[in-house]
């Protein structure tokens, strides 16, 4: 079985702050991680392989240095990486993305399974999985916490919505987003820490995949982000003070004032 | 813009319905679309896929001027590959220039697919859109880094604009049943589109009884719970009171609730009349999904608690000690 897994380096914390200056968010002094999420698309990669065979290829578009999430990919259990880098790629919106890693997964050749995770703790945005489906023209299962059953021309899932969750039959090749409740993710192994610092990552960029430059990043973006703030919270509310007692009547009585209770 | 975009008009909600019932995401997304629309002198369409769903006049009164209705058995489930087809069949044919739909899990799974096929910008997750009347651009806000940083995105070139946007964030406006619309009832065609994914079972798992959605009041508690069995105390607290009880994500995370009972940025948005904190610190992640509530009401022993921030009243001290005082002098009243 041929499994892929995408994942996107994500700065380690979402405590990030703008510059007032330049309006852009300030990333020095971050540290960076594989996106929480990604993880565990990756964690169910690597144990569909171990019940069926086959390869893992971890994929990530980002700057030369998400080398390190696919190198720290490797030491979890991924067989291969490809990281697709170049300064035609910067700047992608969800559409551009989903187009660059639909082109590389067109190059890697035959797949059955395409993993990702749900949502990235930057973006926020969910968008890329189900439009890389579209792309590839394949079937599209969101929000995955557990794989049932997998044959090899299709899969058995349960996949979470707000009233429950529903089981789904999906033929393969397939993209699915898997959400935490699907594994608990391992440790690196020494022997993958020990394959993952000597593994070759090939980069890709746009004439390694094949695509015209005006179509990716920023310049074949159909999206602007025309600003970005920090949101602004404070309702300058009302902290009770003295005997507890006295506090909770104080509030039951404004409760009561408001109309609510 | 080019000449091409010029053709496109009207704004459209996708009004989402699970079993023949419209979610309230629907009439939310109306208000705020009836806004957009006036305020680019168009039409509000509403776009309905079902079979047997109930009140779909309901969408004119709350503001659509048409709505266009695909009935059939075949969508009765929200069948990913057929809503998608369905709705870029009607996209192409009537153009409309703006797209909304909820950020529900449905909405966020599908109406991408629908942007990748027509080749179109879509922002997810919304919080905020207005207009920029002259340009006839939808602005766009929508939080990134689970709420600390906000974006406004358009999407200058290509048409129609789309965009999920968040359950609860707007608010419905009170039915208007003389309003005037039409239906447009489109039929469904098996043939042209079929599913590739089958729905085999729905498993609905609820463990409390008022869902969390609906409630006007909800009382949720976070890691200063400590246990699991703690919850019972708000139970207790919500069942004197009428509430639902929430839950943060660590309390979910650690068990101790379902996590259909999760508020916040991977949870659900709530917006109740009165959201009472217990024990939840207030992590940016937690706000996001409760702090348009109407009151919100924070318990907390660290008096430096984020969720002070948000409080319109709040009680420094032992939860252990409020909630069940809190709960007596209701049951006297």
């Amino acid at each position: 079985m041929n499994i892929i897994v995408c994942l996107k380096q994500v700065p380690a914390t979402t405590e990030v702050k703008i510059d007032p200056q330049t309006n852009t968010i300030i990333r020095e002094g971050i540290k960076s991680i594989i996106n929480p999420l990604d993880s565990y698309a990756l964690e169910e990669g690597v144990r569909l392989k171990e019940r069926c065979g086959g390869k893992v290829t971890a994929l990530s578009m980002g700057p030369p240095q998400a080398e390190e999430a696919l190198r720290e990919a490797i030491s979890l259990g991924a067989d291969e990486a490809i990281l697709l880098s170049d300064r035609a790629f910067a700047g992608a919106d969800t559409w551009t993305t989903a187009y660059t890693l639909a082109a590389a997964i067109g190059k890697l050749g035959q797949y059955d399974i395409v993993i990702c995770g749900r949502q990235t703790l930057d973006g926020d945005t969910g968008q890329v999985p189900p439009q890389l489906a579209e792309m590839l023209g394949v079937a599209f299962v969101a929000y995955v916490s557990k794989i049932e059953e997998i044959a090899p021309d299709r899969l058995r899932v349960q996949r979470m919505i707000e009233e429950g969750y529903e089981v789904i039959e999906a033929p393969l090749p397939a993209v699915i987003t898997v959400v935490k409740e699907i594994n608990v993710p391992r440790l690196p192994s020494l022997r993958g820490i020990a394959r993952s610092k000597s593994a070759a990552i090939p980069v890709w960029g746009v004439q390694e995949i094949g695509i015209e430059p005006e179509m990716v990043g920023l310049s074949g973006s159909l999206t602007q982000v025309i600003k970005v703030f920090s949101p602004q919270r404070n309702r300058q509310g009302e902290v009770f003070q003295g005997e507890l007692e006295g506090q909770v009547e104080c509030l039951i009585s404004r409760l009561k004032d408001a109309g609510v209770i | 813009m080019s000449m091409e975009n010029e053709s496109y008009r009207g704004i459209w909600v996708f009004a989402e319905q699970r079993q023949g019932k419209l979610k309230d995401v629907a009439y939310e997304l109306l208000a705020k679309g009836r806004e957009l629309a006036d305020s680019l002198k168009t039409e509000l369409s509403a776009v309905c896929f079902g079979h047997g769903i109930d009140g779909v006049n309901e969408l004119i009164a709350h503001g659509a001027d048409k709505v266009y209705l695909v009935d059939s058995p075949d969508l009765a489930d929200n069948q990913e590959d057929l809503y998608t087809r369905q709705l870029v069949e009607l996209i192409q044919q009537y153009k409309p220039e703006i797209v909304l739909a909820g950020a529900t899990a449905f909405g966020r799974a599908f109406i991408p697919r629908v942007a990748a096929i027509l080749k179109t910008g879509l922002t997810a997750d919304c919080t905020g859109l207005d207009i920029d009347a002259e340009q006839r651009l939808l602005r766009q806000t929508k939080p990134a880094f689970g709420g600390n940083v906000m974006a406004v995105i358009t999407c200058p070139t290509r048409r129609p604009q789309m965009a999920t946007v968040r359950p609860r964030v707007f608010k419905k406006n009170p039915p208007d049943g003389s309003r005037k619309g039409e239906i447009v009832r489109v039929d469904f065609d098996r043939e042209r589109v079929t599913s590739r994914t089958r729905l085999l079972e729905f498993v609905e798992e609820f463990t409390e009884t008022v869902r969390i959605e609906e409630a006007d009041i909800i009382v949720a508690g976070g890691r200063g719970l400590s246990k699991g069995e703690n919850f019972e105390m708000l139970r207790e607290l919500a069942s004197v009171m009428g509430a639902a009880v929430a839950a943060s994500r660590p309390a979910v995370d650690e068990g101790w609730v379902p996590y259909s009972c999760q508020v916040g940025q991977t949870g659900k948005t709530v917006c109740p009349k009165l959201y009472i904190a217990v024990g939840i610190s207030g992590a940016v992640q937690h706000l996001v999904g409760m702090q348009t509530s109407d009151i919100i009401v924070a318990i907390n022993d660290d008096p430096n608690a984020p969720i002070f921030e948000v409080a319109t009243y709040g009680i420094v001290g032992d939860l252990f000690k409020v909630v069940p005082m809190l709960t007596e002098k209701l049951k006297n009243q």
